[in-house]
């Protein structure tokens, strides 16, 4: 079955010379994509993780009455938002990388602590964190400041107010554009390639690069993967929407 | 000094309040002993509103002093959370937290503020709801309550803090008149069971019946304050006259 369905894209790369599917009757190949497609999978969940907390963090630092507090917030923002996250990946990897101690196994080697893939993550979640800060921003300025002062007035802190009353809300709101800024992250992890973190991208140019035939294939690859992550995405964040609608309430 | 009930309970001293160069409240005094009824009475604008946010300091203010229990409120060391274990406060616009049910917004702050055990809160909660008669309620959301309903919640979820003074904020100025007297009678049965309420109202007939002191303020003075029957059919500042004239 299995040898079938090789011969089959063996002989069909023979008689198409532009649509080799090396992948699918090389395990070399195969194995390529398989942990591309996975190293991708990894980035974007945790940075999707992260960058939704350090929105949350973001949000809660711009309520602050300290305004050195909500100057560092804005400055983190316009910094992130505004500049290539192609550049802040270089920066991180390079610039910063060559500042972090190293560690060495075995006394020849050094290793940084922290590797490509770790400051792609750092990168990445900080990138699309500032987004996530005035989505979630929106949101909580969305939440009616007498329902945060019925709160106070029932002996909340201002932390659990914005915990268990404002945040709650404000969710509420910012999920739409919430979804919007997590599907660009998502696609925004092609761009780690820069660093080498061998994703999907980087994978497939690799083995476009060694079998110049697969590279119409390996397009195809890329448009499929990421058109099943990101519907993947949707499809929870609809559903999340769904689950937290709230009976007789209008958001 | 430490309380004693033979003081006033709520104790305002010459408190002055201004929002940037507007000065909203100008020197009032009042007095209010435990377990008495005190409306507050008088046009839009007057500051009766700002006043009793002052009592829980949801305003500061500039000068003057207020006491609850004996305990300066408008102190940097106050505990917040003290004050606001004995000062509930209902609101106008009621101010249900709308993505909590009606039991679930009785039992919040005890749970997350008080630490008190669960199922001993849910317990309260629903006699709450029984008590301002909205048995059967309890999986509702806020959303689907009417005004009157929603309100009643409201002064639910702050009894349920078990405060010794409640101050009710216009609180049947969103209703419609059907549902005013349900709101109206809650508070009434609060009173009589010797709960200290202070409430800003312009309900007048109400003011009469339930209200042991009537303060009427205008433009951040109080100009007038007694008994009902005496503010009422004895009135003697002009101002005091001319409003009641406009209601009545």
């Amino acid at each position: 079955m299995l040898d079938a369905f090789q011969d089959f894209f063996r002989a069909f790369a023979a008689d198409h010379p532009a649509w080799n599917f090396v992948f699918f009757y090389e395990e070399r190949q195969w194995g390529q994509v398989i942990s591309g497609l996975w190293m991708t999978i990894k980035l974007s969940v945790v940075c999707v993780i992260f960058s939704v907390i350090i929105g949350i963090v973001g949000a809660a630092m711009q309520g602050s009455n300290s305004r050195v507090v909500r100057g560092i917030v804005n400055a983190y923002i316009q910094f992130f938002r505004n500049t290539p996250p192609f550049v802040q990946l270089l920066f991180f990897y390079f610039a910063l990388g060559s500042f972090t101690p190293t560690y060495s196994p075995d006394g020849w080697l050094e290793i940084p602590i922290i590797s490509n893939v770790g400051w792609a993550i750092i990168s990445l979640s900080f990138f699309a964190g500032a987004f996530n800060v005035e989505i979630f921003r929106a949101g909580v300025e969305a939440v009616p400041e007498s329902t945060q002062e019925a709160s106070e007035a029932l002996g909340f802190t201002r932390m659990q107010t914005f915990g268990y009353i404002v945040l709650p809300l404000a969710l509420r709101v910012s999920i739409p554009s919430l979804n919007n800024n997590l599907v660009n992250l998502v696609k925004t992890t092609t761009q780690a390639f820069v660093i080498a973190v061998p994703e999907l991208l980087y994978e497939s140019i690799t083995i476009w690069n060694d079998f110049p035939s697969a590279q119409n294939p390996m397009m195809l690859v890329l448009f499929v993967a990421y058109l099943s992550l990101v519907g993947i995405l949707v499809m929870g964040m609809n559903s999340w929407e769904r689950s937290m609608r709230i009976p007789g309430y209008g958001v | 000094m430490t309380w004693t009930p033979d003081h006033p309970i709520v104790s305002i001293r010459d408190v002055e309040k201004s929002f940037g160069t507007l000065k909203v409240l100008k020197g009032i005094s009042m007095d209010v002993m435990k377990g008495e009824v005190i409306c507050i009475i008088g046009p839009s604008g007057s500051g009766k509103s700002t006043l009793i946010r002052c009592i829980n300091a949801l305003n500061d203010i500039q000068g003057g002093s207020i006491t609850v229990e004996g305990q300066e409120v408008h102190d940097h060391k106050l505990d917040k959370l003290a004050l606001r274990r004995k000062v509930g406060m209902v609101f106008q616009q009621y101010n249900l937290f709308p993505h909590k049910t009606a039991l679930e917004n009785i039992m919040m702050a005890p749970v997350k503020v008080l630490k008190e055990d669960k199922a001993k809160v849910a317990e309260r909660a629903r006699s709450l709801l029984k008590k301002v008669r909205l048995e059967g309620k309890e999986d509702s959301y806020p959303g689907e309550l009417s005004g009157g309903q929603q309100q009643r919640v409201a002064i639910a979820r702050s009894l349920a803090m078990n405060p010794d003074v409640m101050l009710f904020d216009e609180v049947t100025a969103a209703l419609d008149p059907e549902t005013v007297k349900e709101v109206l009678v809650t508070i009434k049965d609060l009173a009589a069971e010797g709960m200290t309420c202070i409430l800003v109202t312009h309900e007048m007939g109400f003011a009469r019946e339930v209200a042991d002191h009537i303060y009427f303020t205008d433009k951040g003075v109080i100009v007038e304050h007694g008994p009902p029957t005496t503010f009422f059919d004895n009135a003697k500042d002009p101002r005091t006259k001319e409003f009641l004239s406009q209601i009545l």
